[in-house]
Parts: structure tokens; C-alpha cells; sequence
């Protein structure tokens, strides 16, 4: 008798194990087996090969340097100086950098021996050093040089163009220009631009020292002139910033809003009428369903690009989302305190006052503050594609392709963004509902 | 008696002015909040109505136009509808597998950093800062950065899409699963740790079992929410559904069927994967409390 039970036990066993051993297996094999159907669906062996590792290089350094650029115009012989090639860094007319000599000669120093001389007649001469003096005429359309025929990798070289990269700076020449590229560290520009009379001058001397520009006070004129900054744009940007936290503030609270009475009417115990109810559900699964995406989409048609648009889609999605967390709150309300209220004679709307809501509230309050946090960071998704905030910023800074120290500046304010939003919903819920569920 | 009633007398008196002066102060506290969160709200309802590209009273009987338009001309072509839906199911199958490649692999990442970074389980407990901040940091990126600057790396494609929701699912999970690890019993690690096992085995088979059905909840959340991201990100430029959509919308009138395919397609697989998610959920939580 014994024997036989631990006969049937063993197998039991026996069975159970293999079960759990197939499953133990099974699962990361599966899994296993879709990412190797994966690698092949997107194409990963070919993206190997489009993978742009000039533009990662460039992104790598842009990230965390600049340029000046030094240009010469080969038809009438001008010479100009700005930052990142870009007007608004241009210097100022007859101004030029310090490390940039001579009248008619002009020699550039790119540091560390490698030299530039802009000489008469368009020719350039660059000093190398360990590889020598490369002498370089552009005429017309073309540029003839001294190189030899077969060249190191860092020079590429052809009748129209010739480019050099060298670990100092770069030399482009072509018949209509010579430019000349010198990479220095550090975002250029970030507090004042080139044209502002604060530009270069410490701290110190701005807060305690002599007047600089006649016609304002230095901390006025300084904090107007960062503010109104036209490389980095300061004033949009802390806009930007405004717009979307904005986007995040009124699609949140706006949907908790909307999904509270709502709520009720979804809520068993509070609708007794089963088709009010689940109409009121469905709408919430519908408007969750469509998705903020789609939202998007619609309401960009009708309110055209904008904050507006982006909290409205929000604040949709979200009435779905509240609506379906607040009348789950609202069915697993305590009767006591309910039955406690109507004890003492109140009245429907008295009982949900003060019966039902103080219970609901901190469950409320908890959900609605963790969405304001991570709406911030949907309304920067939103922004990109309704056209507002931060996220259109990004996108339009990422599209130009050149302007990657304001991408990085962007992404560092976002997270920024992020984390304080984090930070004060934390804040306030331990403010509002004390720290026990916080 | 007597001494009692008088002493007793004033102290009611006092109790009721003080609770009086309370209830006074705090419903002037909640007013004020009240009043400061309306204010808010209205200026701050203002703003993005002045900053929008059109005004919200005038857009707001147009909200209907677009849609009914996509719808009109839907039906009048419901016929190719199938069609169109059948066109655009590859694109909706890889708007799905983003999602799904970038939370499992998200969710194996969120697994490691949790369990470093959890008081008790970490391996090394000096470390344990930095790979909270590292989470709180990939926790804080919106998808559409990274994926964004992938593009540009990547080039076009599901792969960018793949790694941005991947990094911010790792973040987000890495949370929610070191909340549940803290709340681990230690004692099957203990044994564990008696019996000579490794870290990887202790994690395995000492906190896993216990923490799983937990992990798995979160993870299917996470998926639930990372349908969504992946068909936004495609709409940047990431392939899928997404970008199929913003196609579709670029050629306006003549095209709405093919919007109205990507709306149902799209509207179907989100209910579809909440409803199997949220049923899959509430059988693990069950299983729980049992």
C-alpha cells in the first residue's frame, strides 16, 4: 500500500520536475529563438554596414567642442572669422581672434606647430609638422598644390578639392574658398555672443567692476544680453521648457478632472443602471485606446500646432486612463464610513463628500501625481510631432544636423526637467497625503 | 458634582473654539490651494490657448472635421479596406516587435540594475548609489531623444526604436523591481550564501522565484505602454506603424482610407494586448494572494 503511494507520489514528482525543467529551458530558448528571428527582421547585418561612423565621430566631438571657422573668399580676398560658420557667431568688423596674426600675411595658428598662411594671389600655405610645407593656388574653379601623388589617408585630394585633417584643425580648399577649421573645447558663445560688449569678460567685473556699455547697467545689460543670446537662444528654450511642463500641467490635471464624475458613473456601487456603466467604461477603453498618438493627429487637424493641442491629447488619453484607476478606487471603498454618514442624516451628495471622497482622495492624488511626471516626458514626445515645446526644439536641432552641442544642451535640460518633475510630485504627495504610501 | 460640572464646562467651550478655529484655518488653507490650482489652470489655459497655432474656441467645432472626413471617405472605399488593412499588417507586426524585443531586453536589464542596486542583494553595496542614479537617469530620457539621435547614427528603422524604448524601459522597470526586491525574504538567500553559491546563483535561485510573479505584472504593463512609444517613435522616422501613418497623412485627401486602416489596425492591437495583458496581470496578482 505504502510502496504503491510512493510509487504514484514519484511520478508525480517525476512529472512536476520535468514540467518545470521544460519550462526553465523552454522560455529563454523561445526567447532566444525570437531574437534571432528579430536580428534578421530588422536587418541587422545591413544596418552594420549603414552604420555612419563619420557621423558619431562628429556627433562624439560636436558634443562637447567647437569651431571657429577662418574663411577666406578666393574672388575678393576677405577674410572672415565666426564661430560654427554661423552668422549669428560671426566677429564683430575688425575684430578677430588672438590667435590669428599678421596683415598681409595672414597666419593662422592651429597650434601645436601646424600653421596656415593666407598669402597674396589665393595661394595658402599649410605647415605640417612631421609631413612638411603643402603650398596650395586656387584658380578659377580649381587648386593645384605640391602634394605628391599618393597621399596618407588624412588628405584627400583632387583638382577641385582638397581637404586636410589634421589632429590641430581642419584646411578645406576649394577655387572659391579657403576655410580653415580650429577645434577648441568647450559651448562657445553660451553666455554672450560675439556682438555683446559683456562677451569675455569675467564675473567678477560684471557684478563689482566699471561699467562696460555706456548706455545700461552691467547686470541688466548682461542678464538682457544672455537672455536674448541668438546662438543659444536662451529666452525660447526656458519658454520651450515652460510650454511643455504647461503641456504636462493642464493635460493631467485637466483629465482628473474630467474623469472624476465620470468615474462615479462607471463605479458598481455608485451606477446601479448596468448600461450607463458600461457605456462609461467602454468610452474610457475607447479614448484610452486611440492613444495619444492619434489624438495628436485629430486635434493638430483642428487646433493646429501648438501647447494647446498637445494638452488637449493628453488630457484625453488620460481621462481613459484616471477614469478606469479612479472607479476601481471607487469600488473598493470601505461601507463603513459611508453607512457612518448616513447615520447621521446626510443627504446623497453630503454621503459622497464625506463619506466616499476622504477614502478615495490619497489613492487619487497618488495616481494623478505620478502622471503629471510622466506626462512631462510624453508631452516632450507630443511637442515633436504637434509642433511645441521642448521636443520641437530637439527635433529641429537634431534635423539640422550640425548643432549637436545644443542637442546635447537640450537633452541635459530635459533630464533636468524630468527629475525635478519627479522630484516635486514626490515632493507634493508627501506633502498632501503624508510620507506612508509616498 | 458640582466642581466637576463647572470644571468640565469651559473646557467644552474651549475644545469646541479650538476645533472651530481649526476647521476655520483649514478650510482657508484648502480654499487658497483651491484658488492658487483655478488660477493656475486658467493662466496656464490662457497661455497655450495664446501660444497655439489656433485658438481653442475656434478649433473647437472642427475637432469633428478631420475625423469625419478619414471616416467618409473610408466608407465610400470600405470595400479596399481589408485590402489596406492586409498592406499595412507587416508594418504593424514590426511596430510589435519593437515593443516586445525592447521590453524583453529592457526587462533583462531592469532585472540586473534592480538587483545591484537593492540594499542587501547588491553585490557590491558601495556601488549601490550609482546604479540607482544610472537608472534615474535612463528612467528620465524620453524615448524620442534617443531614439532621435540613433536615426542620425543608425540611420532610419526599427533598430533606433528598439534601443531608445529598451534604455527607458530598463529605467522604469529597474524601479518597480527593486521596490519588489526590497521587500524580499532574505532567508533562501542566506541558505544559499551557506551552501558556497555564487551571486548569479543566489539572485537566481534565491530572490527570483520569489519576486516573479511580481516582475512579470510589471513587465507586461510595460509592454502594454511600449506599444504605444513604439508606434510614436515611428512616427519620428522609426519605422512601423507609425511612420506608415505619417505617410498616409502627408497625402491627405484621396489617402484617408489608408489612414482610416492605420487608425483601425492600431486602435485594434493596443484594446487587443491591454485586454490580454491586463487578464494575464490579474491571474498573476490572484495567484499571489492565494
Amino acid at each position: 500500500m505504502t510502496a504503491v503511494d510512493i510509487q504514484t507520489a514519484k511520478i508525480h514528482a517525476d512529472g512536476l520536475f520535468r514540467r518545470k525543467r521544460l519550462f526553465a529551458f523552454g522560455v529563454p530558448a523561445v526567447i532566444l529563438v525570437y531574437f534571432a528571428y528579430i536580428f534578421f527582421a530588422f536587418d541587422v547585418p545591413g544596418l552594420v554596414q549603414r552604420v555612419n561612423v563619420d557621423n558619431a565621430r562628429t556627433l562624439a566631438s560636436d558634443i562637447w567642442s567647437h569651431k571657429v571657422h577662418v574663411t577666406r573668399d578666393n574672388r575678393n580676398g576677405e577674410i572672415a572669422y565666426a564661430v560654427e560658420g554661423e552668422r549669428k557667431g560671426e566677429y564683430p568688423e575688425g575684430a578677430r581672434p588672438a590667435w590669428v596674426s599678421g596683415t598681409d600675411v595672414v597666419k593662422v595658428d592651429l597650434g601645436g606647430d601646424t600653421t596656415v598662411r593666407f598669402l597674396s594671389d589665393n595661394r595658402t600655405q599649410v605647415n605640417i609638422p612631421g609631413f612638411g610645407l603643402v603650398e596650395a593656388q586656387a584658380e578659377g574653379r580649381k587648386v593645384t598644390t605640391n602634394l605628391p601623388a599618393d597621399l596618407p589617408d588624412w588628405i584627400n585630394a583632387s583638382d577641385r578639392r582638397v581637404a586636410i585633417t589634421t589632429p590641430e584643425g581642419r584646411i578645406t580648399l576649394t577655387g572659391s574658398k579657403t576655410e580653415v577649421f580650429n577645434y577648441f573645447a568647450g559651448w562657445e558663445l553660451f553666455w554672450f555672443t560675439l556682438d555683446s560688449p559683456y562677451h569675455g569678460v569675467g564675473i567678477g567685473q560684471i557684478l563689482f567692476g566699471a561699467q562696460i556699455d555706456p548706455g545700461r547697467g552691467n547686470i541688466n545689460g548682461a542678464v538682457a544680453d544672455f537672455w536674448h543670446n541668438k546662438m543659444w537662444r536662451h529666452k525660447d528654450i526656458a519658454w520651450a521648457i515652460g510650454e511643455t511642463i504647461l503641456m504636462a500641467f493642464l493635460g493631467t490635471m485637466g483629465a482628473a478632472i474630467i474623469a472624476l464624475p465620470l468615474a462615479f458613473l462607471a463605479a458598481k456601487r455608485f451606477t446601479p443602471v448596468l448600461l450607463l456603466r458600461a457605456a462609461t467604461r467602454r468610452l474610457f477603453d475607447f479614448v484610452r485606446g486611440v492613444d495619444a498618438l492619434i489624438w495628436t493627429v485629430i486635434l493638430a487637424r483642428a487646433f493646429g500646432p501648438g501647447p494647446l493641442t498637445g494638452a488637449l491629447a493628453i488630457l484625453i488619453t488620460d481621462t481613459g486612463t484616471f477614469g478606469k484607476t479612479f472607479s476601481e478606487a471607487l469600488e473598493n471603498v470601505d461601507d463603513k464610513q459611508i453607512e457612518g454618514v448616513t447615520s447621521t442624516g446626510a443627504k446623497p451628495l453630503q454621503r459622497y463628500r464625506f463619506g466616499v471622497i476622504p477614502q478615495v482622495v490619497p489613492v487619487l492624488l497618488a495616481q494623478v501625481l505620478y502622471f503629471l511626471e510622466s506626462n512631462t516626458r510624453s508631452a516632450t514626445i507630443i511637442g515633436a510631432i504637434t509642433g511645441g515645446g521642448i521636443g520641437l526644439m530637439l527635433t529641429q536641432a537634431i534635423q539640422t544636423q550640425k548643432d549637436w552641442e545644443e542637442v546635447a544642451y537640450y537633452i541635459i535640460l530635459i533630464i533636468v526637467m524630468v527629475m525635478l518633475m519627479d522630484w516635486l510630485s514626490g515632493w507634493l504627495r508627501g506633502k498632501l497625503i503624508g510620507g506612508k504610501d509616498g | 458634582m458640582t466642581t466637576q460640572d463647572t470644571a468640565s464646562v469651559p473646557s467644552i467651550g474651549n475644545i469646541r473654539e479650538s476645533y472651530i478655529a481649526q476647521v476655520g484655518r483649514r478650510r482657508l488653507y484648502s480654499g487658497l490651494a483651491l484658488l492658487i490650482f483655478v488660477v493656475l489652470m486658467v493662466s496656464g489655459f490662457n497661455v497655450a490657448d495664446d501660444r497655439n497655432a489656433g485658438g481653442f474656441w475656434e478649433g473647437l467645432h472642427q475637432i469633428g472635421d478631420y475625423p469625419s472626413e478619414v471616416f467618409a471617405e473610408a466608407w465610400e472605399k470600405r470595400a479596399d479596406l481589408p485590402v489596406l488593412i492586409a498592406k499595412f499588417f507587416p508594418a504593424l507586426v514590426e511596430t510589435i516587435n519593437i515593443a516586445s524585443v525592447a521590453t524583453i531586453i529592457g526587462a533583462i536589464g531592469g532585472l540586473i540594475l534592480s538587483l545591484l542596486g537593492t540594499r542587501g542583494l547588491a553585490k557590491w553595496p558601495s556601488l549601490i548609489p550609482l546604479f540607482r542614479r544610472f537608472s534615474d537617469i535612463l528612467r528620465a530620457i524620453p524615448e524620442i531623444v534617443i531614439a532621435l539621435v540613433m536615426i542620425f547614427v543608425l540611420g532610419g528603422g526599427p533598430v533606433p526604436a528598439m534601443i531608445a524604448i529598451a534604455l527607458h524601459t530598463a529605467g522604469a522597470l529597474a524601479k518597480m523591481f527593486s521596490e519588489v526586491a526590497e521587500n524580499a525574504d532574505l532567508k533562501p538567500v542566506e541558505g544559499l550564501a551557506s551552501t558556497g553559491a555564487t551571486w548569479t546563483q543566489r539572485m537566481l535561485l534565491g530572490v527570483l522565484p520569489q519576486v516573479a510573479p511580481n516582475y512579470v505584472s510589471y513587465t507586461l504593463l510595460r509592454f502594454e505602454i511600449n506599444i504605444r512609444a513604439s508606434a510614436i517613435l515611428g512616427f519620428v522616422g522609426a519605422g512601423g506603424i507609425g511612420y506608415e501613418l505619417r505617410n498616409a497623412m502627408a497625402w491627405g485627401p484621396g489617402r484617408f482610407d489608408e489612414a482610416a486602416a492605420i487608425f483601425v489596425l492600431l486602435f485594434g492591437t493596443i484594446v487587443f494586448f491591454d485586454q490580454v495583458s491586463s487578464r494575464y496581470r490579474n491571474r498573476l496578482t490572484e495567484g499571489q494572494a492565494q
